[in-house]
This record gives C-alpha cells, structure tokens and sequence, in this order.
C-alpha cells in the first residue's frame, strides 16, 4: 500500500512539476507577487514575463550543469 | 492571425503531439501482438474518455473564469516551460532527440517479450491494455488541453474542432503508412507547443492573478512571438556554449 502511495505521489509529483521544481516555485511565486501587486492596484502584468526571463536560463543552466 | 487562429495553432499542435503518441503505441500494439486487441483497446480507451468528458465538460464551465485562468495559467506556464526547457536542450544538443523509430522499436520489444493470454472477447490481453493505455493517458492531455484553452477563451467548440483535426490528421496517417510517425517533425512541434503553453499560461496565469494585459487578448501577439525569439536565442547561447567546450577538449 505504501509504495502504490509513493508510486502515485512520484507519478503526480513527475507530471506537475518535473524535472526542475525551481520552475513550478518560481511560476507560483511570480504569481502571488503579480496577484499582491494587483491588489495594491500596482500594474503587474510584467511580473511574468520578467520572471520567464529569468527562470528559463537559470533552469536550463542548471540542467547543463548536470548534464540535460 | 488574432487571438482565435492562436487558439485553434496552440490547441491543434498540442494535440497532434499528444496523437503522434498514442498512435505510435497503437501501432506498436498491432504490429507486435494483434490488430483486433489493439484497436479494442484503443475503442475502449476512447469510451472512456467520451464519458469523462461528457462528466467533465459542463462542470468546466461552472468554474468561476477567475479562478480557472489562475489555475490552469500556473499550470500551463510550469508545462509550458517544461517542454521548452527540453525542446531547448534538445535543439541545442544538450539532449537526445525524440525519437518515435527508438519508442517504436522498444515498444516493440517489450510487447514481443510477453506471453499471449486471451480473455472473453479479446485474443490477446496485454495488446488491449498496451493500446487502451496508451491512448486514455495520450487522450486525458488531449480533454485537459480542450476544456481548458476552449474554456478560458470561452470558446470549447472552436477548441474541441481543433483537437478533432489533429486527431483525425494523426490517425489517417498512422493508417495509411502503419509505421511510427516519423515524417512528423515531432522535435520542431514540441518547441513550437512549449511557446504556445508558456505564452498562453503567461497570459491567463497574470490576468488570474489580477493583471490587466496592455491591449487585452492582443497582448497574445506580442508574448508568443517574444518567447519565440527569447527561446531561439536560448538555442544559440547553448549551441554557442557547446562548440567553445569541444574546441577547449
């Protein structure tokens, strides 16, 4: 029973967030900042697209370095 | 092309990766055991995925639209740069190239391998659950893809179209020829299926969060070809990085 538990939770944790969780942690929170942003009525429609550009090479540089 | 054309590119391409991938194991299935427990598979698979949809589809669009483009945004913004992430890696030599000759051929082996056992109606179980496998997992990506762009854009049917020509497009060729989809550029597709995501899941993930976008669903136009060109120069940075370490070696 406990290793369907863990099979499962692999099996989710893989198809969610992949091979580099500091993509889905910087997605979340780039999020939470665009979403207290906007509730400050701080235009933040940036916030994201900043955040891809610096969470893509900082990822894909990880993954280099640990060869792909 | 305005927002509608980028819907139906986005939702058509990703459905015809996910398609290359399920008919790439159908086939594999009747190539190696037995037509009849393949294909029932796969008719069986399709029953199933008709009901989650029809269970599915309506509870979508009781979802209050705010929510669901925070959520499902979050969601296509981490895929999105998952797939870009390897499609870059991968268009830069850092990783091997998709190969649906190799999945064919291993797929191909390991059905070989196992013993023939028939139940009821069906002479060969383990093609049926190789088939039927194979295209509930590939077919539950094409729904997700369909509910969700379709919803978001309030625009299922045009989705659902989209979906149904990639599907049909994938299925008349993997019949025609009986052999894995290789013509299809799958590398080419799946960089062009990680813009899509990444642009799209930008998108709804800021306006879930409660951005407002410059110019509305306008704004699409300039975020796709945008991450397109960041994501080539990605390419050429690693490509670049590459050849300096084998002239250093």
């Amino acid at each position: 029973m406990a290793k369907r538990l863990r099979a499962f939770a692999a099996f989710w944790y893989d198809f969610v967030i992949g091979d580099d969780w500091l993509v889905a942690a910087g997605v979340v929170a780039s999020l939470a900042l665009t979403y207290a942003l906007s509730r400050a009525a701080v235009p933040a429609w940036w916030l994201v697209p900043v955040s891809l550009v610096l969470l893509l090479p900082v990822s894909l540089w990880r993954a280099t370095r640990r060869g792909g | 092309m305005g927002a509608t054309g980028a819907l139906f590119i986005a939702v058509f391409l990703a459905c015809v990766v996910e398609a290359v991938e399920a008919t790439t194991i159908v086939l594999a299935a009747g190539t190696s055991r037995d037509w009849r427990s393949a294909t029932s598979g796969m008719a069986g698979a399709l029953v199933v995925l008709a009901i989650v949809v029809a269970a599915l589809g309506p509870a979508v669009s009781e979802v209050p639209l705010r929510g669901l483009r925070l959520f499902v945004g979050a969601l296509l913004l981490v895929f999105g740069l998952q797939w870009l992430r390897k499609a870059i890696l991968r268009a830069s030599g850092y990783k091997a190239l998709h190969d649906e000759d190799k999945i064919f051929a291993e797929q191909m082996a390991a059905a070989a391998a196992q013993p023939r056992r028939s139940a009821g109606l069906v002479p060969d179980w383990y093609g049926f659950t190789l088939s039927f496998k194979g295209v509930l997992l590939e077919g539950l990506e094409v729904v997700f893809i369909v509910l969700t762009f379709g919803a978001n854009q309030h625009d299922i049917g045009l989705a659902a179209v989209a979906a149904a020509c990639a599907v049909a497009l994938v299925a008349v060729a993997g019949v025609a020829i009986r052999s894995p989809l290789r013509r299809v550029p799958e590398n080419t597709m799946k960089f062009v299926v990680g813009i899509m995501l990444t642009a799209f899941g930008t998108f709804w993930g800021a306006e879930g969060a409660g951005a407002h976008w410059p110019g509305s669903d306008a704004s699409l136009l300039v975020l796709v070809p945008a991450i397109a060109v960041f994501a080539l120069a990605m390419v050429a940075v690693l490509r670049g990085n590459q050849v300096a370490a084998v002239e250093r070696s």
